[in-house]
């Protein structure tokens, strides 16, 4: 079916984002069972959603996802029996099968390779968990058998191809008898219930089907069912559309009166239906009075996929009554929160009005000041209490586009194990602060950098496990992924404990590569940011795995773009760790308005520590064109602003200069010089066109209050540069 | 140069760079914007004259007459922006002064001569004649692209 002019597509858009939600569950319930702190619900979380996504995908025809879906889904059900027991080895299989769900589930979305061969490889696999020799096909013509409680789901698929008129035929109708039976489930004991159900005109008109309720009922219990043809016309004046039928069902299960009447939900109201107690035997119950009580199962809830087709609806049911609707702690809060679905499209047009408001704000307060009003007027404490609302609206806004990097680590989690997987590894990944907030669109573009930091982690970072072995280590590898909120901006740092980096060799290659001079006398940081440098590549054989011409220079490009710094720190023997340091939100930032060699610039605040002004006395030269100055006993380098940005020469009088203390992200700090601090307000972030020219040292732009742009500086790599400035080599890997 | 549809008629913008007469696809032209002070970009190639704020966008601006490596010379009064778009990006093109808007068929168009002659090369896509003065038409790809030369 074509996503385009499709009257479903939207429905089936839901079906996609949901099953994005459903694949999360699933990968955080196999981690919960791989690290061995699983409970019974567990293994139902893995289950119930295996057979959401393929319950969803029935009803949309995706015939390899269903098919797939459904053997996953089976072995998971034997393992849910205790029938079959998850050690680590089937939970490998269950790993890559989760992976190889989402890549179904993208592939039925967006097209692209069929991933078929795989599935075949990996239904051959769960076969072989199973104790079943031979490949996938020699099981599929009839899934059914093996799968009794769910049969119901897989049927459906063909009920959607509009063979209703089929089933619409008396003749046709199957023996309900033949229907499977659940196993009998040991919550509690089983009740009788009468159930008498006469279908009304309505309910066929509205497309129902009186068989898909009744095997719904199947599936609760135990069920006899007796067909009244008492009120059935000769066959010459029979309308099919009108009920002649009724039924009478005698109900064994455990399943509470309200799940009974559940079945019905979508035909409340097109039927008389009268539910009576095998045990106290007057409680006629009516549909609509029963209904609101049944709060007992959230997840017998219809998904949307489901909701706009009432046959399938029963579908989701059969799930519900083994699994009590507890979840894990995590999923269980989340669903527990009311969420409504947004465009991403009017949350962005809500941030760039707020950005508008904050600039118009801004002018508003220059124009005061220029009006010259009195300092504790109505206007002028207005406008403060203005500028915290703005602020408040802005916080709230940044606060809809953030969103925890959980799903981004998860991602990172599957390319462990395949990058383990490929280099013959044994790998195991830690994560924390999962809950840490980025704004979204960080979190995309940060996916793609990440990826290659893992991957270079566990190809070249880790040793092989021999060598590990030989080094003391446990043979397995640790690569840790961290995120954390640090003063106003959030720190995600990726370390292994691995050999560290081998120093001589990467100066040596660096040499060989003409990347620097043969001569050079570097410290060990300065060898590790060799590492960055466009065209560096260790890997002495090109692997499959990083060597994909995607060197860490891309890694840090991609970092910056993002506003962000990339930073290296390696133990010999003990790991390599990469720390990235991501502004919060990529809209606003809090910055300090300043003036040099006659432009106005912003130096974002959290990076400066205090302002100073020098006097000469304290100003000492190193070496020409570079000075020190005395800061409470400390010698910090300074960087002069208007030189470095090219707008003047260098100074040569220090008395009187201003200077921003700025500290490094590596805790290094600098006295960045300028001629003047104008003000301190929030800026709105404006991005540069990065296709047409990107300056070294500016991180974005913004508007003034009176209405001119302003550079917001990046005073990192500006001091970076600066520093760098004697070793010409390095100067263009940092300027690129 | 952004080709449009129309088979045989094309309308050219003209302007006036050390004056010389140049000319641009009026359908990559977006807007025609008075000279405004630009922010400087710090380390940025001669020709680029900074930034402005085209209506809370930053818009970069480009001397066009730099660019093409025209000698330099005094902004006159009527300097003005042309606000081009090309790909999904815009850029300011500052220049002496706008001539014209003209309509001509293809066929009035002729390929400029295959010299090697200096910064232009390539940025001049087609000559043409107009009231026996020589217009040239630019490649606006390839003048707002910086790529050679710009290797950072």
């Amino acid at each position: 079916m074509s996503t385009e002019n499709d009257p479903m597509a939207e429905i089936r858009a839901s079906f996609f984002v949901e099953c994005e939600e459903l694949l999360e569950a699933l990968q955080d319930s196999l981690q919960i069972m791989d690290d061995g702190a699983e409970d019974s619900e567990t293994i139902n979380v893995v289950f119930r959603a295996v057979h959401s996504i393929k319950g969803g995908a029935g009803a949309f025809g995706l015939d390899a996802l269903v098919r797939f879906a459904h053997r996953y889904e089976t072995v998971m059900d034997e393992v849910r029996t205790g029938r079959m027991e998850a050690d680590a080895d089937a939970l490998k299989v269950f790993f890559q099968c989760a992976d190889h769900l989402s890549d179904l589930v993208r592939h039925s979305r967006d097209g692209g390779a069929d991933p078929a061969e795989q599935s075949n490889t990996l239904l051959t696999r769960l076969n072989a968990l199973m104790g079943e020799e031979g490949g996938p096909t020699e099981s599929e013509p009839e899934p059914e058998i093996e799968f009794q409680p769910m049969g119901l789901a897989l049927d459906l698929a063909p009920l959607n191809d509009g063979s209703l008129d089929d089933l619409l035929d008396l003749d046709a109708l199957p023996p309900l008898g033949d229907l499977p039976d659940l196993p009998p489930l040991a919550l509690n004991a089983p009740k009788t219930y009468t159930l008498h159900f006469a279908p009304e005109q309505e309910l066929f008109e509205t497309g129902n089907e009186p068989y898909l309720l009744l095997r719904a009922l199947h599936e609760l219990g135990t069920a006899q069912v007796t067909c009244d043809t008492s009120r059935l016309p000769p066959q010459q004046s029979l309308t099919p559309e009108q009920p002649y039928l009724s039924w009478t069902i005698e109900l064994e299960t455990e399943a509470e009166e309200a799940e009974i009447l559940s079945v019905f939900e979508f035909v409340d109201g097109l039927c008389t239906l009268k539910l009576t107690s095998g045990d106290s035997d007057d409680m006629p119950s009516d549909l609509p009075q029963m209904l609101p009580a049944d709060q007992t199962t959230p997840t017998s809830t219809p998904e949307p996929p489901t909701a706009i087709e009432p046959a399938p609806s029963p579908a989701p049911q059969p799930a519900a009554p083994a699994a009590p609707p507890k979840t894990q702690p995590p999923s269980a809060a989340a669903a527990v929160k009311s969420v409504v679905r947004v465009d991403l499209d009017r949350i962005e047009r809500l941030v760039n009005l707020v950005g508008e408001l904050v600039i118009n704000q801004a002018m508003l307060s220059q124009s005061l000041e220029d009006a010259n009003l009195p300092p504790h007027g109505d206007a002028i404490s207005g406008l403060e209490e203005f500028q915290r609302l703005t602020r408040d609206i802005q916080d709230s806004v940044m606060m809809i586009r953030a969103q925890p990097v959980k799903s981004l680590f998860q991602r990172m989690s599957r390319i462990i194990r395949e990058a383990s997987a490929a280099v013959d590894k044994d790998v195991r990944l830690h994560t924390e602060g999962e809950a840490t907030e980025v704004d979204k669109t960080v979190i995309e573009r940060l996916a793609d950098p990440l990826t290659h930091m893992i991957r270079n982690a566990v190809d070249h970072g880790l040793e092989k496990p021999a060598d590990r072995i030989a080094a003391g280590k446990p043979p397995e590898g640790q690569v840790k992924l961290t995120a954390a909120h640090r003063s106003g901006r959030v720190i995600i740092e990726v370390s292994d404990d691995g050999a560290g980096i081998n120093r001589p060799r990467v100066l040596q290659i660096a040499i060989d590569k003409g990347l620097i001079p043969a001569d050079s006398q570097l410290s060990d940081s300065e060898i590790d940011n060799l590492l960055f440098l466009p065209g560096f590549s260790t890997a002495s054989t090109v692997s499959d795995l990083s060597g994909r011409g995607v060197g860490m220079d891309v890694v840090r490009t991609a970092i910056q773009a993002l506003g962000g710094r990339i930073a290296i720190t390696s133990i010999p023997g003990e790991g390599t760790s990469f720390s990235i340091s991501l502004p919060l939100t990529l809209a606003v930032l809090d910055g300090m308005v300043i003036d040099t060699a006659g432009e106005t610039l912003v130096v974002p605040l959290n990076l400066v520590v205090e302002t100073l002004t020098f006097a000469a006395s304290e100003v000492s030269m190193i070496r020409p064109g570079q000075h020190v100055v005395r800061v409470r006993g400390a010698f910090v380098p300074v960087v002069d602003l208007g030189a470095e940005l090219g707008y003047r020469a260098p100074l040569t009088d220090f008395e009187g200069a201003v200077a921003l203390l700025i500290v490094h992200e590596n805790g290094s700090r600098a006295a960045l010089m300028i001629d003047n601090i104008l003000d301190q307000r929030q800026v709105v972030i404006k991005g540069l066109d990065d296709g047409f020219f990107r300056a070294a040292g500016i991180a974005a732009a913004t508007i003034l209050g009176d209405g001119q742009i302003a550079l917001i500086l990046d005073p990192s790599d500006i001091i970076t540069n600066a520093a760098q400035h004697p070793q010409e080599p390095l100067q263009a890997g940092v300027s690129a | 140069m952004t080709e449009h549809d129309s088979p045989t008629t094309i309308e050219l913008l003209t302007f006036q760079l050390a004056g010389q007469e140049y000319s641009l696809d009026i359908m990559s032209v977006r807007e025609i914007r008075s000279w405004t002070r630009a922010t400087p970009l710090p380390h940025a190639p001669a020709c680029m004259r900074g930034v402005i704020n085209l209506r809370g966008t930053v818009l970069p601006v480009m001397d066009l007459g730099e660019r093409l490596g025209l000698p330099p010379r005094e902004q006159s009064d009527r300097a003005v922006i042309i606000v081009v778009t090309h790909g999904d990006s815009m850029t300011g093109l500052l220049v002496d002064a706008v001539s014209d808007i003209i309509a001509l068929t293809r066929d009035d168009l002729q390929p400029p001569p295959d010299m090697a002659n200096g910064a232009a090369t390539g940025m001049v896509s087609a000559l043409t004649l107009i009231d026996e003065r020589m217009v040239r038409v630019l490649d606006l790809a390839a003048t707002v692209s910086l790529q050679e030369g710009l290797a950072a």
